[in-house]
């Protein structure tokens, strides 16, 4: 029991209430040694550490309330741009429904006047050309029947009343025999005429 | 007087009772001059060195983000400005920090030597230990109490306070400076080196008792057993009181400081 061996000279038991001047000297420059430690290293560091977490985190914080304050007006602007494009959309269809509509019955109305007008032309092509047959046609026949009917009579008639009237009749004579004779493309012509 | 120790090594018998020879150990350096060093003077020193190596290991390049020792050190300073300090001092308890922080780690680890192996003694079962702090508490708190409310007002604050007929203070006020001024200091004290060598003398007296019992001829081994269980016990327990011991003095001393620095109590 070395432990218990350890005092040396046997002492007083009050003498455990009388410090000894070393054990106070010592047990000093201990105490200072840690103090001068906690006041100059320790807590300014540990102060320092503290502030700039704190300074970290509330920096963290009112980022991310500004971040979600961003992202609230982006929503709502994004909402805004939406309603809007829908309204656009809405009128842009029924501004088209009408449109249609009325571009249908213009096309119409154009093709009709179209059809309409091309139909007058080509009557109207048909009407000259047949007045231009006729005309001409009416021309040869005279002067076949004149050489004709001058060549039989040996004489000119050419200027006088009697003989328009002469070959007048013998014109509508012809006419008569064309009707009788009945033949196809001419016989109609001539009827129609 | 003889001490028990010295009486029963005479006899040779295989039981020593612990005694107070146990607080006086021999000097080993610088024997003689008041820079005398004993065993306990040197865990002193070395207590008051890992403390220091901690705690500087713990901030020599602080993060942050506490990683390992840091997260310790943070923990260690937490633990008494929370406990201690905010409690008892609240705001103006940071310029108290230092002191009161430092005071309550370095008593820590001279309470603890008490159950470290190869120390097996608390620096803090010499008086002077105690002493020391007591005293340096009874100038912290009545300079303090000076400073803050003047040397008059901060007299009849503690010896005449407000609001009893006067006759009393014929009774009211050698209490009040004895307990103020005298006691406090000495309960500081003597509480806690109470408390150090009761804990000492306890774990000698069952540790000693189960090597003399093993020793011992016969049944008598058998009662080996229990008192190292007490013994062991005994040691976890001086844990707790190493822990309470350094909490109740750096505690009351923060107590001291406001009760004296407050205006009227």
């Amino acid at each position: 029991m070395r432990l218990l061996a350890a005092g040396g000279d046997a002492p007083e038991g009050s003498a455990i209430l009388f410090p000894a001047a070393y054990d106070l000297i010592w047990g000093g420059l201990s105490f200072v040694i840690v103090l001068l430690l906690f006041w100059k290293f320790v807590l300014p560091r540990m102060k320092k550490v503290m502030e700039e977490r704190s300074e970290l985190i509330e920096g963290g914080i009112a980022r991310a309330e500004t971040a979600q304050a961003e992202a609230e007006k982006a929503r709502e602007e994004y909402r805004a741009a939406l309603t809007q494009a829908r309204e656009e959309a809405a009128a842009i269809r029924a501004q088209a429904q009408s449109d249609r509509a009325s571009i249908v019955e213009e096309a119409r109305t154009e093709a009709r006047n179209a059809a309409a007008s091309v139909t007058a032309q080509a009557e109207a092509a048909l009407a000259a050309e047949r007045a231009a047959v006729s005309t001409q046609l009416t021309r040869q026949v005279g002067e076949v029947a004149i050489t004709l009917a001058t060549k039989i009579v040996g004489q000119s008639l050419s200027d006088d009343a009697r003989v328009r009237a002469t070959v007048d009749d013998f014109l509508e004579t012809l006419e008569a025999q064309a009707r009788d004779q009945a033949r196809d493309g001419a016989s109609d012509r001539g009827a129609n005429a | 007087m003889l001490t028990a120790s010295a009486l029963m090594a005479a006899e040779g018998d295989g039981f020593t009772p612990p005694s107070v020879g146990e607080f006086f150990p021999g000097e080993l350096i610088f024997v003689g001059t008041p820079f005398a060093m004993t065993r306990i003077n040197l865990m002193g020193l070395l207590m008051a060195g890992v403390v220091s190596l901690f705690f500087v290991a713990a901030f020599a390049r602080p993060k942050l983000v506490p990683r390992g020792v840091q997260n310790l050190g943070e923990m260690a300073i937490d633990v008494v400005q929370k406990n201690v300090i905010d409690e008892a001092l609240g705001e103006k308890g940071r310029k108290y920090a230092p002191y009161l922080i430092s005071m309550f780690w370095l008593l820590f680890a001279f309470n603890i030597t008490g159950i470290l192996p190869t120390m097996h003694l608390a620096v803090s079962s010499i008086i002077a230990i105690p002493l020391m702090f007591a005293v340096i508490a009874w100038f912290v708190f009545n300079i303090q109490g000076i400073r803050a409310n003047g040397f008059l007002h901060y007299l009849k604050n503690n010896l005449f306070p407000s609001g009893i007929p006067w006759p009393i203070y014929f009774l009211v006020t050698p209490i009040e400076f004895v307990s103020t001024f005298i006691l406090r200091p000495l309960t500081l004290t003597i509480r806690l080196l109470a408390n150090m060598m009761a804990g000492h003398l306890l774990l000698v007296l069952f540790f000693s008792a189960t090597s003399a019992l093993l020793l011992a001829d016969g049944f008598l081994k058998v009662f080996a057993i229990p008192s190292f269980l007490m013994g062991f016990a005994f040691t976890l327990f001086e844990i707790l009181i190493a822990i309470l011991q350094a909490y109740i003095f750096t505690l009351l001393t923060a107590v001291y400081i406001e009760s004296a620095t407050s205006e009227e109590h």
